[in-house]
């Protein structure tokens, strides 16, 4: 717990700057996030950042990729849930048979074979369901390790993790040892996207934030959101 | 110099042949065109990003209206610049883009493409290409291209990656330069930043 306590330690510290003269209507709490976004960004370049490279380095693509696919279908029934619980059937029944597939032919997830057969992955969780329900994103926030999200999103986070089916795993080092994995597979993953950010972005923060807002929004309405007009 | 001149053999090849060219078949043949010449340049896929990028001038660069992006990124903040310091906003902007784009492009492999049938009437001069980029074990990755027709041909003013438009990813950013230190202020950020990315060696052009 007392890692908790650590994490949530630049947010007392913090709290007294968070409102600035300007600010993003979308974000009201700009100072408070970008203290947290300064603070992420010093633990991602010490751990989190390194362990990623040293994975991508040192374990081959094609293992990487099973990784991934193992993860990845452990996480399609919540997503099953998901479309089920925004309306969507169709997607959900895929996302069943995508599971079972997968699971049996695919060797207990590390095939996607379902994708081959036409069956594509879906992206899910319960910000996007929230959303599809009619939740407005509410202000911009940055969480400790996990950075970018709103308030709509990060309580799906919270929702989603209570729902993962890797919270189960007995014994705890086991447990322990599995979402260190996933997690260093899922920081890999994104290696690519931080480089780019990098190079693309005058404004780290600013192009990441509104880049998280777009794609959210995007999610949502499952990649087809209304049109925003131009200012 | 010879980024200046790559890019106008690309102009010149392109033009012609492409101005009648429809919007998805020009998406379409450009990309498989860009993906297999990568693929068949070793230099290129060892890492060489000068080479790389002069590529992305030559075949990609001509089908984009840049002064088109460089207008909607700024926003409400374009009307503020004069003539030289809209030619120049429009420079640095493409050079930056050039740049994410050949970025972006180094970190293909071998993913496969599923070019969607365009949703449009043969009248429109304004459409959506959308393509979608498949990968085992992950969601699809849609790019969808908004594209304007002009005389030259259809062209490109805005990408929309996952959902995230390039260009309304830049107000924001824009704008707050802009409101802090004005359009000379927003040239000079541009311009350290796109010399901070100069590969060494290269060129400037």
């Amino acid at each position: 717990m007392s890692a908790m306590r650590i994490l949530l330690l630049p947010l007392l510290l913090l709290g007294g700057c968070a409102t600035t003269g300007e600010g993003d209507p979308r974000d009201p709490f700009e100072g408070l996030n970008r203290g947290i976004y300064k603070f992420n960004d010093t633990v991602d370049g010490v751990i989190l950042r390194p362990a990623a490279e040293v994975y991508r380095d040192f374990v081959p693509r094609g293992v990487r990729d099973r990784v991934r696919n193992f993860f990845g279908n452990l996480g399609d029934p919540l997503i099953a849930i998901h479309n089920l619980l925004q309306g969507k059937v169709n997607e959900a029944i895929d996302d069943g048979w995508r599971f079972v597939l997968n699971t049996t032919v695919g060797l207990a997830g590390i095939h996607d074979v379902a994708t081959d057969l036409g069956l594509e992955k879906h992206n899910e969780d319960f910000g996007q369901t929230f959303g599809r329900w009619g939740a407005g994103p509410g202000p911009y926030l940055v969480l400790p390790i996990f950075g970018s999200s709103t308030v709509r999103d990060g309580i799906g986070l919270a929702a989603d993790w209570y729902a993962d089916p890797m919270g189960e795993i007995r014994p705890i080092n086991l447990r322990n040892t599995v979402l260190v994995v996933r997690g260093v597979q899922t920081r890999a993953d994104l290696l690519e996207a931080g480089r780019l950010l990098e190079e693309a972005a005058l404004d780290r923060y600013v192009f990441q934030r509104d880049a998280y807002l777009q794609r959210r929004r995007s999610l949502v309405y499952d990649g087809r959101p209304p049109r925003e007009r131009f200012e | 110099m010879k980024l200046a001149l790559s890019f106008l053999a690309g102009l010149l090849i392109a033009l012609p042949a492409n101005a009648q060219q429809a919007p998805d078949a020009l998406v379409k043949t450009v990309t498989l065109e860009v993906v297999e010449l990568i693929a068949a340049d070793g230099e290129i896929r060892s890492g060489n990003r000068a080479k790389l990028i002069s590529l992305v001038d030559a075949k990609v660069i001509p089908h984009f209206n840049f002064e088109a992006m460089t207008q909607l990124a700024m926003g409400q903040s374009w009307r503020k610049a004069d003539a030289a310091q809209k030619s120049r906003l429009v420079q640095e902007f493409k050079t930056l883009l050039v740049r994410t784009y050949a970025s972006a492009l180094s970190a293909y492999s071998d993913q496969k493409f599923d070019f969607r049938p365009l949703r449009a009437r043969p009248t429109d001069t304004d459409v959506t290409v959308q393509v979608r980029v498949l990968q085992q074990g992950a969601q699809p990755v849609p790019i969808d291209y908004s594209m304007e027709k002009t005389a030259a041909g259809w062209k490109v003013y805005d990408v929309m990656v996952g959902g995230v438009s390039l260009v309304a990813n830049y107000r924001t950013e824009f704008n707050n330069i802009v409101r802090d230190s004005g359009i000379e202020g927003l040239i000079k950020n541009l311009d350290s930043k796109n010399r901070s990315l100069d590969p060494a060696g290269q060129p400037k052009k």
